[in-house]
């Protein structure tokens, strides 16, 4: 793919990658790839989307290679015979996802995001009983202890504590956190070393005790005696003086990470945190602080929100949205529908195995493990379109840059032609 | 084009017009002298006998943003449960549904503005942006259709800003921070919200009162809203310092409010949803109505203005920048529920459902106290009409609130299904004022956009936009009210009989004083040492508004 670098290239770029939305990246070059204050996960994702040898930069019908008005006519006919198709994967950003809300509500969709298997358990937990959380910032500038559960948070949040823990200016001359990890498997617990190789401490190591361990922090907070030597692998005593240093923290952060979790009912383990919060907050102050899993998840379902009045899992009946976390998720609904719309323009994920009629709508280089009915390729998010994304914490809205020109269309244009299509 | 609406009688409290029959011409979106006699009229409307007045303005009202999305993240449930009752809905609250009808206290931003525009509001401003979150404020206004729109950023519990006060900065310096904040917030005016206790509740301090210090800035809540009113005043925008006082909601919160009307010096300030802040500790129950001391201090101080806040029975959820009280108050929540959230060292937010209840003494009494300050605050110019959408009403509700200051004797009768205790408790009954056609269109057009400070909104002068609602006068005043004949935005006529008929997009309106860029040097410094975002992400450009031509920015002047 050609990659015309566009000359007024911003001095600093925000990068979808992870959650974080850190927008202070600087691109030096992009053969070879040099970007200041990169990660991991960054540079995986900047030399994926520099780099990749795709031949796919054309859409394709059937898998012959054609015109994008040719596969934007296919597509609508798709949707035209189709009485409820589901549009799933929805990685995208904001603007990308208006055009979809519009879309699926001339088509009659069910929406489903690629990632809702573990953001729906967060979103249960807050709509059968709220929560208190915080911001980055807030993190930063603040916390003074951090208890991670079941997520070395390093791993799917590689500059978390670069930016927001070691990061020695803060606001308030606190002193940097203790980091605790609850749950964490030894070989992953060594995300939180500090430059000067201080080890984060560790309680209990095996993610599938984090249930039970939580439910005894609760009890103990409230004073409640426990009949054992141990919970979940660990001393009570141990779990004993978690709680004192949770108590005794002036701002506690309690970061979780819902796809960790393996276990089933998780949001039950979410609720439980939650009340931890809520009990601390009775005498000090603490915050919970979910982790986010990517590919636009907090966007989409914000804008579907204020869209639809609903997160995803959502869809349209005669234009109007109908919610249900549970029966519209895309495993159920691959069983039910009649037709498939993918979309993935952050990473090259591919659709889910499938006999329906398939339109696949994404990144270049989408990994298409079947030929699908319809292909469309568009452009990267914050590589060759601007847009809007939110962060993980959902209060911050950060615009995504342009980087280069090239001549593939975004993925909002290739929706609303459909949409002027199906009209 | 000229577009001629007939012999309506025009109530224009901006020009003294009260019922005066007269003839409007509308060219390219305004209101137009009347044109020489050869002209081409390319369209008449026969208005006789109806009611003409400029679009109405909802100076306070939660329409984008944060804590508007988890209020409807959190409660499906609402509008699963709105959808099946609008079958048994009666008129008038009944209405065409549109395929996005939502019907409840949080509707989408489409519904927002079909909403708005049916009952003849032509603008709403959300009186509560957080500077960090404006970008989703302004993304969810940007699919608001129908209506203008605008907000204010709420300051006072900033770091940055409690940081200068703690500094002694001078004066210059905090104006210059308050308008590089208009700025990048693309805002029309400022809100504090319980200053300075957003933040103190971040150090856990659970309540502070207006002259009680900070605990970590060492500075009151009196020094905020003498340094932001001053900040506004200086910086010459009209929309008073908007304040949303200390302790909201709390029994015997009256004399916080009768002393942050002097925290200004005499300088202009708003008291926002004023019922919320007027309660007293009299009787068995310790909860009683300060509407009277209230209203009287209102009167008195020419430099305060008000907006009520009423309640009205019935399932809403409360939205508020104000975490510290709404964490106090989650225990009232029903359904039991609450989101609470600190933001960035910017702000905070605290989301409650709350179901008002006319049987509860708390807030029956609620419901009167807020009826006793609309009808014991003598000037109009003065008072506005609110429900702070939708903490104590969803907005939808307006209709049903003109009719209860309209008439009496429908006020009388609602006030006796009360609880009994409260009824015992309020002066109502004894309060006979009835508010004019002309009372109403100062409240929510003339005095709105005066307090705001848009020239060519709110009246219906030569030189205006062409923002037009036109009632039949019907006695019943909830109906007439909740269905307007026609609504014209910009001259076009988008509502007939209480129904879209064509789908436009509003202006998001916006003060842009002038101030020393300087002021972003040591803010560069901060946001790169302290924040999570950088300056220039923080910044919202007007192409972000313009949305690929449909938003539109509007910078009005004083």
């Amino acid at each position: 793919m050609k990659n015309n670098l566009n000359p007024t290239l911003p001095a600093s770029i925000t990068c979808p990658a992870c959650g974080m939305l850190c927008d202070d990246l600087v691109l030096t070059s992009t053969t070879p790839l040099s970007i200041q204050n990169a990660c991991a996960k960054s540079i995986t994702f900047f030399e994926q989307s520099f780099h990749s040898n795709s031949s796919n930069t054309a859409p394709s019908v059937s898998g012959k290679t054609t015109d994008l008005e040719t596969a934007v006519k296919a597509a609508a006919a798709i949707l035209a015979q189709s009485k409820a198709p589901l549009i799933a994967g929805l990685g995208t950003e904001v603007q990308g996802m208006r055009s979809i809300m519009r879309l699926a509500a001339a088509s009659n969709a069910m929406l489903d995001h690629m990632h809702s298997e573990s953001s729906v358990r967060n979103t249960l937990t807050m709509q059968n009983g709220g929560w208190l959380t915080t911001t980055l910032s807030e993190v930063k500038n603040r916390a003074d202890l951090i208890l991670a559960i079941g997520t070395d948070i390093g791993t799917s949040h590689p500059r978390f504590f670069e930016k927001l823990v070691w990061d020695s200016a803060s606001l308030f001359n606190k002193p940097s956190p203790e980091v605790v990890y609850l749950g964490v498997s030894a070989d992953k617990a060594k995300s939180a070393t500090s430059p000067e190789g201080k080890l984060a401490s560790a309680v209990g190591d095996d993610p599938a005790q984090i249930p039970e361990i939580v439910n005894a922090l609760n009890a103990l907070l409230i004073n409640k005696k426990i009949n054992a030597e141990t919970v979940g692998g660990v001393a009570v005593a141990t779990l004993q003086a978690l709680v004192e240093k949770l108590k005794a923290a002036k701002y506690a952060v309690i970061v979780w990470s819902a796809s960790s979790f393996k276990f089933s009912h998780a949001e039950l383990t979410i609720q439980s945190i939650v009340q931890l919060v809520n009990q601390l907050n009775e005498t000090t102050r603490a915050a919970g602080l979910p982790l986010n899993s990517g590919d636009g998840d907090s966007s989409v379902n914000n804008t579907s929100t204020w869209l639809s009045g609903y997160p995803t899992r959502n869809r349209f009946v005669n234009g109007k949205p109908e919610y249900d976390n549970y029966h519209f998720s895309t495993q159920k609904q691959l069983q039910n529908s009649d037709a498939l719309l993918w979309v993935s323009t952050f990473n090259p994920t591919s659709a889910p195995q499938t006999a329906l009629p398939t339109i696949v709508i994404g990144r270049p280089d989408i990994k298409l493990d079947r030929t699908p009915d319809v292909f469309i390729p568009v452009g990267i998010p914050g590589v060759d379109h601007a847009g809007s994304m939110f962060r993980m914490d959902s209060s911050i809205t950060l615009p995504l840059k342009k980087l280069r020109n090239n001549e593939l269309p975004n993925l909002s244009e290739v929706i609303n032609r459909i949409e002027a299509e199906l009209a | 084009m000229i577009t001629l609406l007939k012999n309506g009688k025009l109530y224009d409290p901006a020009h003294n017009k009260n019922g005066v029959v007269e003839d409007i011409y509308i060219h390219q979106g305004r209101i137009v002298p009347k044109p020489l006699d050869n002209a081409k009229i390319s369209q008449t409307y026969d208005l006789s006998g109806k009611v003409v007045m400029a679009g109405a303005i909802d100076m306070h009202s939660h329409i984008g943003g944060g804590k508007v999305n988890i209020a409807r993240m959190m409660l499906p449930e609402y509008q699963q449960k709105q959808m099946q009752e609008i079958k048994n809905l009666s008129e008038p609250e009944a209405h065409i549904c549109t395929p996005y009808c939502s019907h409840h206290a949080t509707p989408t931003a489409t519904d927002t503005g079909f909403r708005y525009i049916e009952m003849g509001y032509t603008a709403a401003f959300e009186p509560a942006i957080s500077p960090i979150n404006a970008r989703q404020a302004h993304l969810e206004m940007g699919d608001t259709p129908m209506i203008d729109k605008g907000g204010y950023a709420m300051l006072g519990n900033d770091d940055y800003f409690l940081r200068m006060l703690t500094a002694k900065k001078d004066q210059k310096a905090i104006n210059d921070y308050v308008a590089w904040i208009l700025h990048a917030t693309q805002t029309i005016g400022i809100k504090v919200v319980n200053p300075g206790g957003i933040s103190a509740f971040k150090f856990n301090q659970r309540r502070l009162n207006l002259d009680e210090n900070h605990q970590h800035y060492q500075v009151s809540p009196r020094e905020v809203l003498q340094s932001l009113s001053r900040a506004v005043h200086e910086l010459g925008i009209a929309k008073p310092l908007h304040v949303h006082c200390n302790n909201l909601g709390a029994a015997g919160n009256f004399e916080t409010t009768l002393n942050t009307m002097t925290a200004s010096n005499g300088l202009p300030m708003h008291l926002t949803h004023i019922q919320f802040h007027s309660y007293g500790t009299e009787g068995d129950k310790k909860f009683s109505s300060a509407a009277a001391q209230i209203a009287e201090a209102i009167n008195k101080n020419k430099n305060i203005t008000a907006d009520v806040g009423q309640i009205l029975f019935n399932q809403t959820v409360t939205a508020s920048g104000d975490s510290m009280m709404q964490h106090l108050n989650a225990k009232h929540a029903n359904p039991k529920k609450s989101v609470i959230m600190d933001i960035e060292c910017d702000a905070g937010c605290g989301v409650l459902p709350f179901k008002y209840r006319d049987q509860n003494y708390v807030n029956a009494l609620q419901w009167a106290i807020g009826l006793e300050i609309f009808l014991s605050v003598e000037d109009p110019w003065r008072i506005f009409l609110t429900t702070d959408h939708p903490n104590g009403a969803p907005f939808t509700s307006y209709p049903h609130l003109i009719r209860l200051l309209m008439d009496k004797s429908f006020r009388n009768e609602a006030f006796a299904k009360l609880n009994l205790d409260a009824q015992s408790m309020s002066n109502l009954t004894s309060l006979d004022r009835e508010y004019s056609l002309y009372d109403i269109a100062i409240m929510t057009r003339a005095g709105a956009s005066k307090l705001i400070g848009m020239n060519d909104r709110g009246h219906l002068g030569v030189g205006a936009n062409a923002d037009i609602t036109v009632y039949t006068d019907q006695e019943n005043r909830e109906a007439m009210f909740a269905k307007p004949d026609y609504v014209f935005k910009n001259g076009e006529l988008v509502v007939k009989d209480g129904a879209v008929v064509k789908v436009v997009w509003g202006a998001t309106h916006t003060a842009k004083p002038a101030f020393d860029i300087g002021v972003e040097k040591e803010l560069k410094e901060y946001f790169d040492r302290y924040q999570t975002i950088g300056l220039d992400n923080f910044k919202i450009s007007d192409a972000e508004i313009f949305d690929d031509g449909r938003g539109s920015v509007v910078v009005n002047k004083n």
